[in-house]
């Protein structure tokens, strides 16, 4: 039992209560919000501690003995994804500061972004399958209002694909929920591991495997189920993106990594097997797609589809060493390129635009925004010895240790192709000289509010590049915690086991 | 009942699929409505259809004596109603203000969402256009 897990839940939504009461005072609302994100952060990085003192923390709510009642659940995936989204969160929260004028910050906005932060520290959470379902649609409400922040034209159109596959993709996860309880009689992700040891109906729990497949895949934006995702991520202020590029996504990634570990293990040949084709088409798509845009925003998008990919590939080639790679894939790619998409923030300032043909020229004129650039982009696409260097060559290790050498293949030619959009970016916005158009090359001084979170988010990037070990080892006791459930089952059934 | 129930859900995702496969955004909120329904009575025909009475303890006892009728599918359902109905309405709000925008229930009417939007240049004059 340990009470300090409802903390990283609990803090957000009181912020983001007392943010509506503050309606009428807009600096006031300002402050608490910035002060409830540094308070999430804090209350994540608790949490982080106390899993690495004492093992998987398990909270039964309300005292109901687990299967009967929620659990939530910290183990050291949980408590990972957990210290990230307080960074992402604290960062974003900084940087929206900046961004975003007085009118469009005051009202209801604090109150949705940390209804969000809220939904994401559940969901990670969370050991109970509906109410994982719970905090999905408390996230899709918050980001659904999120997404047309501001209510431009251009987030319409990008909204309504959005709103209409990721509540389709929650009524398959409901449906699969449905099925799943009808079969074993519990939705306790722990006390579903130990019936599924020893179920007789193979066959069903296989097809809804794949349901739960679907419905985390559309979110993650896994191949074919993602054209959503290029459709809407650039539309919104570029704080919300940049929060939505790190977390949503990955939100499915790791609702599928915590499913098909704890939960789908019966028939590992067939689903981790459809799950590698899977990402294999993810990573070829989403880097094709790339290749083909021409905005920087939308070259972004594409590769979060991309990157997906190299973590759905982790999973799918089920061994410690890919498990591994998968978590450190995780940790590196949430910050980067939520990261990037704040760069693409200052480009704009810079330039007044995105269109890579009409910008220009600012290495040149802002060396600090292009070096801000140039970390995580170079990181994204595996520079030694920035942190996506370190993911990739886990995961291509990992696929060659067990002979997947065209899997191996496909990592390096995806790593390679990601190379030539990112230098793609560098070439068009920052070397070429500056076009003569009809945008000014604006002087811009930037505030503290929006160079600062990128800044340390940068410095991130090179920490976990320069010291990978650490990061490392916490990666690995994470996927061996994933590859044999019995410490979690334990910790969550401890007790009162029926 | 649960094979009847069964062709019935069945019947209510495949209409359901076929109002959202359509191009108006009205009959793309009918068809996720029928979605969501047919999936609540899918969570109440997997939870197990019996006739035994309801799950009631009877004044001054503290637990139950005979077999009743498992609760939780309900519990389930009543979440899943509450939660469906938030989000169908925030899809109707949403639909509107967007047919209000872009003046067409049409999907393929619908501009292609802007390649990438300009904002002003700089922190003071980032300008984002209110909706009307």
């Amino acid at each position: 039992m340990s009470n300090i897990l409802i903390y990283p839940i609990l803090l957000p939504f009181v912020t983001a209560a007392a943010s509506l009461l503050l309606w009428r005072k807009p600096v006031l609302q300002q402050a608490l919000s910035l002060a409830g994100a540094v308070g999430h952060l804090a209350a994540c990085v608790a949490v982080f501690a106390v899993v690495r003192g004492g093992g998987i923390q398990a909270l039964q709510v309300g005292h109901w003995p687990a299967p009967y009642g929620i659990s939530l659940v910290a183990d050291h995936l949980s408590a990972l994804m957990l210290v990230v989204t307080g960074i992402l969160g604290t960062a974003t929260a900084v940087y929206a500061r900046g961004e975003l004028p007085a009118h469009l910050r005051a009202k209801s906005f604090h109150a949705l972004f940390h209804v969000l932060l809220g939904g994401l520290s559940g969901a990670f959470l969370t050991g109970d399958l509906f109410n994982l379902y719970v905090w999905f649609e408390v996230m899709l409400m918050a980001s659904f209002g999120l997404m047309t922040w501001g209510q431009r034209r251009s987030q319409f159109t990008g909204a309504v694909p959005y709103v209409v596959i990721n509540l389709l993709a929650t009524l398959l996860f409901l449906m699969g929920l449905a099925l799943l309880y009808g079969l074993t009689g519990t939705l306790n992700m722990a006390h579903l591991h130990q019936k599924m040891l020893t179920h007789e109906a193979r066959g069903l729990m296989t097809a809804i495997a794949f349901l739960f497949m679907a419905a985390f895949g559309i979110k993650a934006g896994m191949f074919p189920l993602f054209f959503w995702l290029p459709a809407s991520y650039h539309t919104p202020p570029i704080a919300i993106s940049a929060l939505f590029a790190g977390m949503l996504t990955k939100v499915g990634v790791y609702a599928l990594i915590r499913t098909f570990s704890l939960v789908f293990h019966h028939d590992i040949a067939t689903t981790h097997g459809v799950l590698l084709v899977i990402a294999g088409l993810t990573m070829v798509t989403g880097v094709l797609g790339a290749a083909a845009q021409n905005t920087f925003r939308r070259i972004l998008s594409f590769h979060i589809i991309s990157q997906v990919g190299y973590m759905l590939l982790g999973l799918a080639l089920w061994t410690p060493l890919a498990l591994t790679g998968a978590v450190f894939y995780l940790v590196h790619h949430m910050i980067v390129k939520a990261n990037l998409f704040l760069v693409s923030g200052l480009s704009r300032d810079i330039s007044g635009t995105l269109d890579l043909n009409r910008m220009g020229g600012l290495y040149r004129a802002y060396p600090l925004v292009a070096t801000l650039f140039f970390i995580p982009a170079f990181s994204l696409a595996g520079f030694p010895p920035l942190s996506g260097f370190w993911a990739k060559l886990l995961l291509i290790q990992a696929s060659l240790q067990i002979e997947h050498y065209v899997v191996a293949a496909i990592a390096v030619a995806v790593g390679l192709m990601t190379i030539f959009s990112m230098v793609k970016i560098w070439i068009e916005a920052f070397w070429k000289p500056c076009p003569p158009s009809d945008v000014d090359v604006a002087e811009v001084s930037y505030s503290g509010w929006k160079i600062a979170p990128v800044c340390a988010l940068a410095l991130i990037t090179l920490l976990i590049g320069i010291g990978a070990e650490p990061v490392y080892q916490l990666a690995d006791t994470a996927a061996r915690e994933l590859m044999a459930p019995q410490a979690y089952v334990q910790a969550v059934l401890k007790g009162g086991h029926p | 009942m649960e094979s009847a129930l069964a062709i019935i859900s069945g019947s209510m995702v495949a209409g359901g699929i076929f109002l959202l496969l359509s191009q108006n955004l009205v009959r793309m909120l009918f068809g996720l409505i029928m979605l969501s329904n047919a999936i609540n009575l899918v969570i109440f025909a997997a939870g197990g259809l019996t006739h035994t009475k309801p799950a009631l303890i009877k004044t001054g006892q503290t637990i139950l004596h005979t077999a009743v009728a498992n609760a939780l599918p309900q519990a389930l359902i009543l979440t899943a109603i509450v939660i469906g109905f938030a989000l169908l309405v925030f899809m109707f709000v949403l639909f509107y203000r967007s047919y209000e925008t872009l003046g067409t229930v049409d999907t393929r009417q619908m501009p292609e969402s802007d390649p990438e939007p300009d904002h002003g240049a700089g922190t003071t004059t980032t300008r984002l256009e209110h909706g009307p």
